[in-house]
């Protein structure tokens, strides 16, 4: 197993919907969605975000994009138009959840060598 | 076969119009769509409404009509547009003001309304509408009297009358995003009321082009750096097909990027469950639906599936909310963080000491957390500069401008190496959002269109 940050093997994008922010993440090969499946779990992204949401998790499998939705509640310091934070409309989740460290066979390191090289 | 090209000209209140202009002139669409609301815009514009009755709407209409109602002459395209935010009347009025300007002549100008439910609460209310807040389940009553707006989101429906009236441009209040592209599909297509699968794809297609460059390129969070001509990128054209498929694209010579991985990010955002996207026209399902590179800066998009359109549609209120007061101060290396730090550690002693109570108080560091905050950890190395920015919830504008009033004397009697301005910046009046579900027939029994013609 290696340890590899999100950031090497994925794309993101996240939107708000009021208080609620969706961070959507992208796997670049169907087995990395596999893992992704196993390692970045409702629970796991709750627990990156400490401190920043501090609502539900929902998590939304999307096989035909090989990617997997995080709906976040109560994640956006009441919402964009009422937040006091500096990003009001959670434009950086993405790239916050990009910092996260996973689990990844050894046997799929030879894919992410490719791809951390971009 | 017959195939309709449609273009994204705005992807909100505040967008470049270089690009919408570029497919105007040579992007060979049948029709260009703004998207220029959003939870945010519908504040902005209510707040101008305040300070003027006439005003309301984006007022970027008038630049982007007197560039584009000529060009929709010359090449025969229609323009679809929900910039009549809260109050599309008179957008309606400024479109035919530029047109008539402009000399042209028998131009048609579409004005819905319908979806302003600002003076209907009460009626709606003894219907029984709750508008119970849907994030929170609080009653509305505890928002009432600061309510600023209330809009439903309305669908297509009313975007394909005004079309099949005649007119060449079609101005509305809160339709959704995606109504405005998805309208010139029921429209020349002919989709019955119940082709949901088709209404769907013609929902994703007007979701992949409603953020403008969000599909082209524009935020891609893949090889960014790849991404050529960024300073002149192009806005998505979509040439769609009678059953619904089609192919996303931009137009010739534009700066940007149309693959697989910079589409698919766009089919996300804002996304909340992929397979049941909401809107009034159709519950689109994006699960099923199948990208493709099909050749250079050419997607093909096909198989989103649909169900039933709702019994409710949404409805979005922004109420005031208090004010921020803001101030933000940098600091040089040696010791960057720290100086800052002890800035907001001398800031929050004098608010104790003067005993000013804030609902929040936030501080953050421009260059370490300001973005991820609580996420992130103390930087190894340390930082050339870090600038403190420094926040508060405040009931009112006084105690919000006050805040900001302690940070300028910090240059003189703080930590060292403080530059550039310090510190207070202009408070801003918070708005809070309240959404709610109301029956649809409530609200399109309402909406009316009227067409106005340009005569000189």
């Amino acid at each position: 197993m290696a340890h590899v940050q999100l950031r090497e093997i994925s794309q993101t994008r996240a939107g708000d919907k009021g208080n609620t922010v969706n961070i959507a993440l992208f796997a670049p090969t169907a087995e990395l969605y596999d893992v992704f499946l196993r390692e970045v779990t409702e629970e796991s992204v709750k627990e990156h975000f400490r401190g920043m949401i501090e609502g539900s998790i929902t998590r939304y499998e999307v096989p035909n994009l090989l990617a997997l939705n995080f709906v976040c509640r109560q994640a956006l310091n009441g919402g964009g138009s009422v937040s006091i934070r500096m990003d009001t409309l959670g434009k950086c989740y993405g790239s916050n959840l990009q910092r996260m460290i996973i689990s990844v066979p050894d046997d799929l390191l030879a894919t992410l060598q490719t791809f951390a090289k971009r | 076969m017959h195939t309709i090209r449609i273009g994204a000209a705005t992807g909100f209140y505040g967008d470049t119009l270089d690009a919408a202009i570029d497919t105007a002139k040579k992007g060979n669409v049948q029709y260009l769509c703004f998207d220029s609301l959003a939870e945010l815009t519908m504040a902005i514009l209510a707040k101008d409404k305040v300070r003027d009755p006439r005003l309301g709407y984006a007022k970027d209409i008038t630049p982007a009509m007197q560039a584009l109602l000529p060009l929709a002459k010359k090449n025969g395209f229609k323009i679809l547009t929900n910039a009549g935010g809260i109050n599309p009347e008179a957008a309606g009025q400024e479109i035919t003001c530029v047109a008539r300007a402009l000399h042209l002549d028998g131009l048609k100008v579409a004005v819905v309304t319908g979806d302003n439910l600002m003076q209907n609460l009460e009626a709606l209310q003894r219907k029984n509408v709750t508008f119970t807040d849907l994030e929170t389940g609080k009653p509305l009553n505890d928002v009432r009297e600061k309510l600023m707006f209330a809009n439903a989101y309305l669908g297509s429906r009313p975007i394909v009358e005004a079309l099949k009236m005649g007119a060449d441009v079609v101005v509305t209040g809160r339709t959704t995003d995606t109504a405005q592209f998805l309208a010139p599909l029921i429209y020349e297509f002919g989709w019955e009321e119940d082709n949901w699968d088709s209404l769907a794809q013609g929902i994703l297609m007007g979701h992949l082009l409603e953020c403008s460059a969000q599909s082209t390129g524009g935020n891609f969070s893949g090889p960014w750096w790849e991404v050529d001509g960024m300073d002149h990128i192009g806005f998505p054209i979509a040439e769609v097909r009678q059953n619904g498929d089609f192919i996303l694209t931009k137009s010739e010579g534009t700066g940007g990027l149309v693959t697989v991985d910079t589409v698919k990010e766009q089919m996300l955002y804002e996304i909340h469950d992929p397979s049941a996207y909401i809107t009034p026209d159709v519950i689109a399902d994006f699960t099923t639906a199948r990208l493709e590179n099909v050749g250079v800066h050419r997607v093909s998009v096909t198989g989103a599936t649909g169900n039933p359109k709702p019994l409710n549609l949404k409805v979005v209120m922004g109420y005031e909310n208090g004010y921020m007061g803001q101030a933000m101060i940098g600091y040089s290396w040696p010791d960057a963080l720290r100086k800052a730090r002890s800035a907001e550690d001398i800031i929050r002693k004098q608010l104790d000491r003067r005993g000013w109570n804030y609902d929040e108080i936030h501080a953050s560091y421009l260059g370490y957390n300001s973005l991820h905050g609580t996420t992130v950890t103390e930087p190894k190395e340390e930082l050339n500069e870090v600038y403190l920015r420094m926040t508060v919830r405040a009931k009112s504008r006084q105690e919000a401008l006050r805040f900001g009033r302690l940070f300028p004397p910090l240059s003189l009697s703080g930590p060292p190496h403080l530059g550039g301005a310090a510190g207070m910046e202009a408070p801003r009046q918070l708005v809070g959002m309240w959404s709610a579900l109301v029956p649809r027939q409530f609200i399109e029994e309402r909406v009316h269109i009227s067409l106005v013609e340009v005569t000189l």
